[in-house]
């Protein structure tokens, strides 16, 4: 039984790391739960924000902080691209097309990144990479700490676009009646693809925040989209609050899972929250029926 | 002008000449010619160069293929008329049914022999399949012992096991301990949770009492792990004076980033085959956390200027030169020089000279080569530790390139 020395920094940890989930399932909950696009490309879009922030750091110095000014404006073009010329063509609007489009897509992602940056492990030396912030007692890495404001900011931004803009009006009722949206005249195509955008834009800031505490690799996405998922289920679908309350959940039960049942068995809690959540409470802490 | 002429009239006189000169050596030469294109052989290379271990499999098939091509621009398999070795390519995907289903079309595409698997369960299913059609089959770096001990005729490894590794490991920790006064007795192993790690950590935990160093705590982790925190806290917890950990890259990358910014201080961070101090990546990336790790693992004879020219090749090539690549090149090297010596690329024939082999391999750290059961009983790992940003041989002490610094910290 571990003691409350060990207990305390766990969950203080755990919550960062949750964060850091949340922030890959903001994008993920905005694109499956309000668009109904199952994005199986997500953790390939995260992937090639990571190699953005890397090559930006090691050919041109930019720190990754810095980064947060071109990458998450860059990958929101990309996103935008990739909606309105590959997946709204090739899925014709039928869901089970979009989730073979946004497949294959990813495994095409994953192959070039392959090709080109071969499967070397790449992570960046920053001058606080090191640094720690001490909490009651506890060390949390600077890195940790950052992406933990980064992930509430983020999410506040999102909420307030979605509640407080004509973009987020348009989000909204495309979401409940495509039929009706189209019908008051709101171009579906371009709200689709800048949905699609603002998803993928938010992987850019994950990435951002991310790469300091982690690498990258070609394959980096699949540790974390199975993980986002669960957590836009436990969330709720296309609540960006239950996203954030969902990845800080999960992060904690992670730690806490891994202090008591060792670290192989520990990741059972998500999967045991996953299935509870799924048979007790279907739409999720913080969503609302359809 | 005129010169010109008299020179036009040599040069048909020439022409004639050479062309008849020409003829002449096509009638006998075309002969010559076909008896150079001598059927290549057909070498299949299964790696796991996508899934979680990608990395480790690129740098295999890229050592691999670096031998093939040497023995290509050097004249191919002499024996078969300089026969050309040709390379079948196949990803596991870091899975043993897919190395094994792999090995299956190989064989029925025609290939004579394989070199697999990286990991230590996927060239275990390779080797089993490869046995069905008795085809020659060198593992290049699994570490498990089971490997070797099946009986399989087919199957051979000309690098050291897991079961010398960990023996070697402890006996040297043992020594350099002792030559501080043994200030260290206890230790903590944190190893990943596959065949490999799993393996290397019940061996070390059964021999590192009999040398006097406790074991205080073992922990297994999942590959991959996105977050060392918890691990890291127990370590601060039960403050072991050795930290010995078993795993690949990635996660090594990230728990010894998190030691760092969790303040662990112990005498000595001791890797069992796989560690900061035989990594260059490592090493560049993050000189201050590596420094004085030491590691026991894979490794080239450094004084051996082969072994040298070898590495320069590789880094001429945008390669990092770990162990996975000079492991996979001297298993291709050893195919080749079976098949040398057999003349033939008869299954039975291959299998009967690798079983035989005596390849000089003193490019490595190793003793003569000797082959009992398939497995090199010459083969040996050695100690490494990093030094202000290089990393120095320490043991055995005819291939140390420095003196061990222990403990790390006063």
């Amino acid at each position: 039984m571990p003691d409350l020395a060990i207990i305390v920094p766990s969950v203080l940890n755990g919550l960062t790391t949750g964060a850091l989930y949340a922030l890959v399932a903001l994008g993920l909950t905005l694109i499956y739960g309000v668009l109904h696009i199952i994005n199986f490309a997500h953790g390939a879009l995260l992937m090639v924000g990571l190699y953005a922030v890397y090559f930006l750091h090691s050919s041109f110095g930019i720190d990754p902080y810095v980064s947060l000014l071109i990458v998450p404006p860059a990958m929101f073009a990309l996103g935008y691209a990739l909606q309105r010329g590959i997946i709204g063509r090739a899925s014709h609007g039928r869901d089970e097309n979009i989730l073979l489009v946004t497949l294959g897509l990813s495994i095409v992602i994953e192959n070039l990144a392959l090709f080109v940056f071969r499967s070397d492990t790449r992570s960046v030396d920053t001058p606080y990479s090191f640094e720690v912030v001490e909490i009651l007692g506890a060390f949390l890495p600077l890195p940790k700490v950052i992406a933990f404001a980064g992930a509430l900011v983020t999410a506040a931004l999102l909420w307030l676009l979605m509640s407080r803009t004509d973009l987020g009006r348009a989000i909204r009722a495309l979401a409940k009646e495509r039929k009706g949206a189209k019908l008051v005249g709101i171009d579906v195509d371009h709200v689709f693809a800048m949905s699609f955008g603002l998803g993928i834009a938010c992987l850019g800031v994950a990435a951002c925040l991310l790469l300091p505490s982690y690498y990258v690799t070609p394959q980096v996405g699949h540790g974390f989209v199975l993980i986002a998922f669960t957590i836009v289920v436990l969330g709720g679908m296309g609540s960006f609050v239950g996203a954030l309350v969902g990845g800080l959940i999960i992060g904690v039960v992670e730690a806490l899972g891994g202090l008591f049942l060792g670290e192989s068995l520990g990741q059972i809690g998500i999967f045991l929250i996953f299935i509870l959540v799924l048979v007790f409470r279907p739409t999720g802490l913080l969503g609302h029926k359809v | 002008m005129t010169d010109t002429k008299k020179t036009g009239g040599l040069r048909r006189r020439e022409f004639l000449a050479t062309g008849a000169a020409a003829v002449g050596l096509g009638i006998t030469g075309f002969p010559a010619i076909l008896r150079a294109q001598p059927a290549a052989v057909k070498l299949g290379l299964i790696h796991p160069v996508s899934g979680f271990i990608a990395f480790s499999g690129t740098q295999c098939r890229e050592g691999a293929l670096m031998a093939i091509a040497d023995i290509n621009a050097a004249g191919g398999i002499k024996s078969l008329g300089g026969a050309q070795i040709e390379a079948m390519l196949a990803d596991s995907q870091g899975k043993p049914e897919i190395g094994a289903a792999e090995v299956t079309k190989m064989v029925e595409a025609g290939a004579d022999g394989i070199v697999a698997g990286y990991s230590s369960a996927i060239s275990l299913a390779t080797s089993q399949e490869a046995a069905k059609t008795n085809t020659p089959h060198i593992v290049d770096v699994g570490v498990s012992d089971q490997i070797v001990e099946r009986g399989l005729k087919n199957t051979f490894r000309f690098s050291p096991g897991y079961g010398k590794t960990a023996q070697f490991a402890v006996d040297n920790l043992d020594t350099i301990n002792k030559a501080a006064g043994s200030p260290a007795k206890t230790a903590m192993i944190i190893h990943e949770e596959s065949l490999f790690g799993t393996g290397t950590a019940e061996l070390l935990q059964k021999r590192l009492p009999e040398k006097g160093i406790k074991v205080v705590d073992v922990i297994k982790h999942a590959n991959p792990t996105r977050d060392f925190t918890n691990i890291v806290l127990q370590i601060k917890s039960k403050k072991p004076d050795l930290i010995i950990p078993a795993n690949y890259y990635n996660e090594y990358v990230l728990l010894a980033r998190t030691m760092r910014q969790q303040r662990v201080e112990a005498m000595g961070i001791y890797s069992v085959l796989g560690g900061a101090a035989s990594s260059y990546q490592f090493v560049k990336e993050f000189p201050e956390a590596a420094d004085l790790i030491m590691d026991c693992n894979h490794w080239f004879n450094p004084k051996s200027d082969v072994a040298q020219q070898r590495k320069a090749a590789a880094e001429a090539k945008g390669l990092i030169y770990t162990y996975e690549v000079f492991l996979a090149y001297n298993a291709v090297l050893a195919y080749a020089d079976a098949l040398e010596r057999a003349g033939t690329t008869d299954k039975e024939a291959v299998n009967a000279a690798l079983a035989a082999s005596t390849l000089d391999m003193s490019y490595m750290p190793y003793g003569p080569t000797k082959m009992v059961d398939g497995q090199n009983e010459g083969a040996q790992p050695v100690n490494t530790q990093v030094q202000n940003g290089v990393i120095e041989v320490i043991f055995p002490e005819e291939f140390a390139s420095a003196e061990t610094v222990f403990p790390m910290k006063s």
